[in-house]
């Protein structure tokens, strides 16, 4: 269904039986290592862990469609934004100069500026997976449980936790309020002018808002009941110990994240790569 | 000698919000082991005395009280919400938003992962509990996954595997199909006589409560309990009535017949009445309620044919739909949960899409309509009004279809008005919808879809949750407009509603359409009551007790009767 697409589901694969802080310090050092390195190679590196990460953890294409629309649209933006505003940047950076041919006046297109926008528009690309991957794979419980074990307030995993376990209800509400609203004649699709459009969407949120404050008050209450807050630790249903698994991937992870200073610091001398010269 | 577990004396309170004490001088104990139904109207403070009990009042709503109320021997004001929640448990009507974890074995845990129970013993005892409960297989499945009935029995082992005395259920059956609420108090009555807790049910369906014995029953109105006494004393009594609560319907058919009911013929529940010596009296009134005369079958306003949809392509959802419906009628699709009778509304108002089959209003096809296009041939009225409302004003919120579609002002304003005075609501014309009972505020949502003059009005649950004098009151209103000649169809899981207001009930199962015939036979016809997660109704049973062969036309001429009792009543 529709509503289950862009969150977690439970299925058998190597990353969904990784541990959740496991996968969040994978998560964080591998995109340190992309956002660090201005190394094309590297880049491609992780980016190609994580298309196999993605493959390995089932992943359809289907489910990350809408997601990757956006994100193509927004890298592409910047793609062609980078380029109007700063055409020799490249130049800059390596020092050397290769034109490849003239588009008129100062936009001249060098192989450094092509090396230099490529290897920006990889970092997004091979970084948007790893958080799609955590996102999908990740139990929102099971993760509330692990912060709360590197010593983040309970109170704070547990709010995020219900967050996303509410989401999916908070959507279906708009779902179900949107189709109810377009059955009195909001006009929600693109025939609509943009401002008529948007005052339209309000008029789902006012309803919206009303229910999910009313849902609020009965979760409180719920929880109150249940002897939420009483102590100042819980314990966690769905933690999980770290395996051997959780240590190999952490361990793989920290050398990749390493590996990368070392080249940066012994090989390139600097962040960027440059084979100009 | 009965241990007392719960006590109040002289117990009164009031919310700071409030202007006048919402329970007073409250007096009553019940002891251990003891099984207590509390009913009353809407606001006649019922449930503000199951939050005293478990704690909510006065600690999550803030209140003065004066008197006493002691849980075990010790004033709960004196203690906090946790620790009373270690003797009260508390099963919430809403089974979907008290839904904390993301699994079912998570969210019976919660209140141990709370008192810091190791995960070992936590797995162990969530196990043993969900056993009880019958959930042991479902403990990996996400809420999304239940059915309604399964989610009560998650609420119920959270609250359970704290071993907790006493057990608190607020309208238990609010949510649930007849069939499922059935189980749903057998299940409380096993487990009550397993464990000897102490059982506090609030419902107002009283009839479906006493389907398992009950040791006492509270009526409470007017934040008073106005009477304390065994099923049967509260049956012999006329006090539901004037309370406004429905009596079991077998009472009101003796009744009806001049029967006087006593509390030696044990009127708690219909196996054990004993009406000997009675039985020409329910024959005689049997006979002599005059049959309505039959309508003429008026054209067909809407043409179901050959109606299939599946989400996804492998499930099928609807399996090949055919019925019709006439002008001025008022019908009944009724199903279990999940068995596409809500997919069939969301298809005929274009929310989705069939795959195969036909649409027919007035003999066109509406296929190629947009959702917004059917709104003037086809409206529904959604079951929760607040996901309805989105304005602040009572005429903005009636004039909002109107408004969309251009039409002139003045235009807007006579249409409005005209409805306003259908539905009741003309002297509210200038008033903010937040001034509003929930009643009210259903009416106006009927308002705005009525506004745009639909040929048929669809209604989801439109009784859900109400007691007796709203379930009334909205019934009453749409039976109006009915008689005014809108075409009305209800979806629906309340027996009573297709009883008494729908004379033809189509019923829905798995997908397929499995009856489509008069309400009365519906409800006596075994094989399709089963299918569709219904219940008997007790007068069948009734007619039989009275030696009366045609259980269908017994209950057909109750329905009748009670329409002619209500119509002088208004």
């Amino acid at each position: 269904m529709k509503i289950k697409l862009f969150s977690y589901n439970q299925l058998d694969t190597f990353v969904h039986h990784l541990s959740g802080l496991t996968k969040l310090v994978c998560f964080l050092l591998l995109t340190t290592t992309v956002m660090l390195t201005y190394d094309v190679r590297i880049i491609i590196g992780v980016m190609v862990i994580s298309f196999v990460l993605f493959k390995v953890s089932k992943i359809t294409f289907k489910q990350v469609k809408m997601m990757m629309i956006y994100v193509f649209i927004f890298l592409i933006t910047n793609f062609i934004l980078t380029y109007i505003f700063s055409p020799q940047e490249g130049v800059k950076i390596y020092g050397t100069y290769h034109e490849v041919f003239t588009i008129a006046g100062p936009y001249v297109v060098t192989q450094e500026q092509m090396l230099y926008q490529f290897t920006k528009f990889m970092k997004y690309f091979s970084v948007i997976p790893l958080g799609i991957i955590f996102i999908l794979t990740t139990n929102p419980s099971e993760f509330a449980s692990s912060l709360n074990h590197i010593k983040v307030n309970y109170k704070a995993c547990t709010a995020i936790s219900l967050t996303l376990r509410y989401f999916p209800d908070v959507q279906r509400d708009y779902h179900t309020i949107s189709l109810a609203q377009q059955a009195r004649g909001l006009d929600l699709s693109k025939k609509e002018k943009l401002m008529t459009r948007l005052k339209n969407i309000l008029m789902i949120l006012v309803p919206l808002i009303f229910s999910t404050l009313d849902r609020i008050e009965m979760i409180s209450n719920a929880m109150d009941l249940r002897g939420f807050g009483k102590h100042k630790t819980r314990t966690w249903y769905s933690y999980r110990k770290l395996g051997r698994n959780d240590y190999l991937a952490m361990a793989f992870c920290l050398a990749v994240f390493i590996g990368s200073l070392l080249v940066a610091v012994y090989i390139n001398h600097s962040k960027f790569w440059n084979p100009f010269i | 000698m009965r241990k007392p577990i719960i006590e109040f004396n002289d117990f009164s309170f009031q919310y700071y919000s409030q202007q006048e004490p919402t329970l007073h001088h409250i007096n009553v104990t019940l002891y251990e082991g003891e099984k207590v139904l509390i009913v009353g109207p809407s606001g006649s403070g019922k449930s503000t005395l199951a939050n005293c009990l478990n704690g909510l009042i006065p600690f999550a709503y803030k209140g003065e009280i004066t008197g006493s109320l002691k849980i075990h021997g010790k004033e709960t004001k004196d203690q906090d919400i946790f620790t009373l929640s270690k003797m009260v448990g508390t099963v919430l009507q809403d089974s979907d938003g008290q839904f904390v974890g993301l699994s079912v074995g998570e969210d019976i845990a919660f209140s141990l992962e709370n008192d810091n129970v190791p995960v070992d013993q936590m797995k162990q005892r969530v196990k043993k509990i969900s056993q009880m409960v019958d959930m042991d297989n479902h403990l990996m499945n996400s809420p999304f996954e239940l059915s309604g009935g399964q989610k009560q029995r998650v609420s119920l082992a959270g609250v359970m595997v704290d071993d907790v005395g006493i057990l608190l259920f607020d309208e238990p059956l609010a949510n649930l199909d007849p069939a499922t609420g059935k189980t749903a108090i057998e299940l409380i009555d096993e487990i009550q006589k397993q464990s000897n807790k102490t059982i506090v049910i609030i419902e107002h369906r009283l009839e479906d409560v006493l389907h398992r014995h009950v040791d006492r029953i509270l009526v409470v109105n007017d934040g008073r309990i106005i009477m304390d006494g065994t099923p049967n004393e509260v049956l012999a009594s006329n006090i539901l009535v004037e309370q406004g609560i429905r009596e079991p319907l077998y009472v009101t058919a003796l009744k009806y017949a001049q029967v006087p009911i006593e509390e030696k013929m044990h009127p708690e529940h219909i196996d054990t009445i004993d009406i000997s010596g009675y039985e020409p009296k329910v024959q005689n009134w049997f006979h002599s309620v005059e049959k309505p005369v039959k309508q003429q079958d008026e054209k067909v306003i809407l043409d179901i044919q050959n109606l299939s949809f599946s989400y996804d392509g492998v499930r099928p959802i609807l399996k090949d739909v055919s019925f019709q419906v006439h002008e001025g009628e008022m019908l009944s699709i009724v199903g279990r949960n999940g068995a596409g009778k809500s997919t069939l509304s969301k298809i005929l108002v274009g929310f989705e899409k069939e795959d195969s089959g036909h649409i027919l209003v007035d003999g066109v096809d509406i296929a190629n309509k947009t959702i917004k296009e059917r709104a003037e041939i086809i409206g529904i009225v959604m079951q929760n009004p607040n996901q309805m409302i989105s304005k602040t004003m009572i005429y903005d919120e009636i004039a909002l279809g109107l408004v969309i579609r251009g039409v002139e002002k003045d235009e807007i304003e006579r249409r409005v008005d005209h409805i306003m005075k259908i539905c009741g609501l003309a002297p509210f014309k200038n008033w903010p919808i937040s001034a509003l009972s929930y009643g009210q505020k259903k009416r106006v949502t009927i308002a705005a879809i009525l506004v745009l003059n639909p040929k048929i009005l669809i209604l989801d649950e439109p009784t859900a949750g109400q007691d007796y004098h709203h379930y009334s009151e909205i019934m009453e209103f749409l039976r109006s407009l009915n008689e005014q000649g809108q075409t009305i169809i209800m979806i629906t899981h309340d027996m009573h509603l297709m009883l008494e207001y729908t004379p033809r009930t189509v019923v829905i199962s798995d997908g397929e359409k499995i009856a489509n015939d008069s309400s009365a036979k519906i409800l006596t016809n075994h094989e399709v009551i089963e299918k569709a997660n219904l219940k008997e109704t007790s007068l069948y049973h009734l007619a039989h007790l009275a030696n009366i062969d045609e259980a269908d036309e017994f209950v057909q001429r109750f329905i009748d009767y009670e329409k002619e009792v209500k119509a002088h009543e208004n």
